[in-house]
């Protein structure tokens, strides 16, 4: 059983206009098997938190700290985090031309897993993985994600969820852009990774449209940097009846 | 009046601190455009004496230093030595003497071929053509297979030595073939090198310059491209404290095909330049141009400095003309330089297509942060991303044993810095 500890989180990002705090002091712990919504309206903080948690350079952490098992993730190096078990799932995947999806997946695999995979078990892994997402054999040789489209990006991202086999993933904004069909298929491909593995996940969204398909045990609602509240299931249930409108009137009554 | 081809745009000037990515635009110059001069005013000649001696302001050599030319361009180099022209068939390890069909020559000024492939444009390659000893002229007639590369090697004069060397490679016509054009060695050369390539003819030439740290390289490619002839050219620049090349693409008739791949890795202290001119003087040619560079000067050391220009003109006659051109660097470290200056010039509008595209930016560190946030170290995400960026390049070159070697270049490289 792994643990994903996030204590008085703050984060300041650098402006114009000098530091702006964005995260105004995060609380939230994760454990293995659980899956928890972050859910709140756009300029919440909420994708800063999930580029804090992988150890994005804009981001300056000023307080706080992020524990995986007792150790603080902040003094590791972004390899390192994911080294030790952590993964992000980008909203805006980048693309990296010349490095073909194949070599790239295999780099990672060889350094997440500590020794390189063995070539045959791992192509037919590779296969069964992107099988299963619905990704055409030959993106394997095009470049890490260039002139992929929007779902294609997030299907990878996926996939690299599946190859990789985080402890903790934390997904931000997976169902963005997504139509339905693609939205059932990068679902399912984060369930076959939940059923087969004890992975715990932070699933960051705007919208209640995919934990329709990734049933959350917590839900969250993040306004102003901070959780405002926290709830079960039904909690999500309410935020897609009214909106986020409670939540951010109570942030104007009581500033930060 | 030795003034090139002046299509003059808003360059790409970069300096390293602090310079984010850049995208050099200056736009698509049209023949109404009023500052651009006809490019029928190009001058060529093959007497050194019609060029003025360079000043250094000239646009053809303001980017040049003329002093680290050791004499080149004003006349006083004189050839003290010989560069040494062989002929092997095969690549590396597996080169034989057994040229096949392949016929080596070696002859005097006088002789009526040369000049086929294009006039000297700048005083250095007028020295060259006045100044040679003899020209080696390599005719290949026949269509040869893809594993039977032809690598010619030029060896430099040697450190404080200077020469001039004529080289030429011809295609017959419907001949093919692979070229390496390797080139090593110390010394200071002036040089012109033409490709000659007769109708329906394929030449692929990968054209290496692995000059040793004093070595002074100033050549002129001269490509002529036949009817439906195809050369695809790639330069790949290594070493050399200077090295400036100038290919000239010269259209014979109709159907010609050109590709103009590069890659050039400049490190504290070298100056790389590359000046392009691709001529669209007749229809229904297709030409596209791939440039990379990489510069990384250490700190404390002199800067490393790139120049790229690539002049595209299309001229009135050359109607369903097809042109890309594409020029990106990656600065690996603060003291570097590099100016990229793309032109595209076009005096009709019956084309197919024409683009430009120029960018210059320091080591993308939204790419280093993905590969890293999949766990992959740093020192190995820097090194997938500039393999990565120059693969694009040498995933083409045909000769797998040179594939090998450049890539092994430019893990040197990259290890030399330690970036």
């Amino acid at each position: 059983m792994s643990t994903l500890e996030i204590r008085d989180l703050h984060v300041e990002v650098e402006t114009e206009s000098g530091p702006k705090e964005i995260l105004r002091g995060v609380d939230l712990t994760v454990n293995s098997n659980e899956t928890h919504a972050i859910m709140g309206p756009n300029g919440s903080g909420k994708s800063t938190l999930a580029y804090s948690i992988a150890g994005h350079p804009k981001y300056t952490v000023t307080r706080g700290e992020v524990l995986l098992d007792g150790e603080n993730v902040l003094e590791m190096a972004v390899d390192e985090r994911a080294r030790a078990g952590l993964f992000l799932a980008m909203q805006y995947p980048v693309e990296v031309p010349g490095v073909s999806m194949s070599n790239f997946l295999r780099s990672a695999a060889t350094a997440t897993r500590g020794e390189a995979p063995k070539v045959r078990h791992w192509v037919k892994e590779v296969k069964t993985a992107m099988t299963d997402l619905e990704i055409d054999p030959s993106f394997a040789e095009r470049s890490v994600n260039e002139g992929f489209s929007g779902g294609e990006k997030k299907r990878h991202e996926v996939l690299q969820l599946a190859l990789l086999k985080p402890k903790f993933a934390v997904l931000d904004e997976t169902d963005s852009g997504l139509d339905v069909d693609a939205l059932r298929v990068v679902s399912k491909g984060v369930n076959d990774y939940k059923a087969q593995s004890d992975v715990g996940v932070l699933l960051i969204t705007h919208y209640t449209r995919i934990l329709r398909y990734i049933a959350p045990d917590r839900v969250h609602v993040f306004v102003n940097g901070r959780v405002a509240e926290s709830g079960g299931p039904e909690l999500a249930e309410e935020l897609e009846a009214n909106g986020y409108e409670r939540f951010t009137t109570a942030k104007e009554e009581q500033p930060a | 009046m030795s003034d090139g081809p002046v299509a003059q745009s808003g360059g790409g000037v970069i300096d390293a601190p602090g310079a984010p990515v850049l995208d050099v635009d200056p736009g698509i110059k049209t023949a109404s455009s009023p500052k651009i001069a006809p490019w029928e005013e190009r001058f060529t000649s093959y007497d050194v004496e019609a060029f003025e001696v360079p000043r250094g302001r000239e646009e053809q050599w303001r980017f040049t230093p003329l002093r680290r030319l050791h004499g080149l361009h004003d006349g006083s180099a004189a050839a003290d030595g010989e560069v040494a022209v062989s002929v092997h068939s095969g690549f590396g390890d597996s080169a034989t003497e057994d040229l096949g069909g392949v016929r080596v020559e070696h002859v005097e000024r006088g002789d009526s071929r040369l000049g086929d492939g294009g006039i000297p444009a700048d005083r250095v390659a007028a020295q060259a053509w006045s100044s040679f000893p003899t020209a080696t002229v390599v005719t290949v007639n026949e269509a040869r297979s893809d594993d039977e590369p032809l690598t010619v090697t030029v060896e430099g004069p040697g450190v404080g030595k200077t020469a001039y060397v004529h080289l030429q490679v011809r295609l017959e016509h419907h001949a093919e073939a692979v070229v390496v054009l390797d080139h090593r060695g110390s010394g200071t050369v002036a040089a012109n090198t033409e490709l000659v390539v007769a109708d329906g003819a394929k030449l692929e030439i990968v054209e290496v310059h692995d000059w040793a740290d004093d070595a002074v390289y100033v050549g002129a490619q001269h490509l002529s491209v036949g009817r439906d002839a195809t050369i695809r050219h790639t330069s790949i620049t290594l070493g050399g404290d200077l090295v400036r090349l100038s290919p000239v693409v010269n259209y014979r008739a109709p159907g010609g095909d050109v590709e103009l791949d590069g890659l050039y890795f400049a490190d504290g202290g070298q100056h790389f330049e590359q000046r392009l001119l691709v001529d669209h003087s007749v229809p229904n040619c297709r030409s596209n141009v791939m440039y990379k560079g990489a510069l990384q000067g250490a700190d404390g050391d002199k800067a490393a400095h790139t120049v790229w220009i690539g002049d595209v003109l299309i001229r009135k006659e050359a109607e369903a003309t097809e042109t890309y051109e594409l020029n990106r660097n990656l600065l690996l470290t603060d003291n570097a330089r590099a100016d990229s200056v793309p032109n595209l010039e076009i005096e009709t509008g019956e084309i197919v297509s024409a683009g430009h595209a120029s960018a210059t930016g320091r080591f993308d560190d939204e790419q280093l942060f993905y590969l890293m946030a999949r766990g992959i170290p740093e020192e190995q995400a820097r090194r997938l991303v500039v393999r990565g960026f120059f693969g694009e390049v040498i995933n083409k070159v045909r000769v797998p044993a040179l594939r090998d070697r450049l890539e092994a270049a430019v893990e040197a490289e990259l290890e030399a810095v330690g970036s």
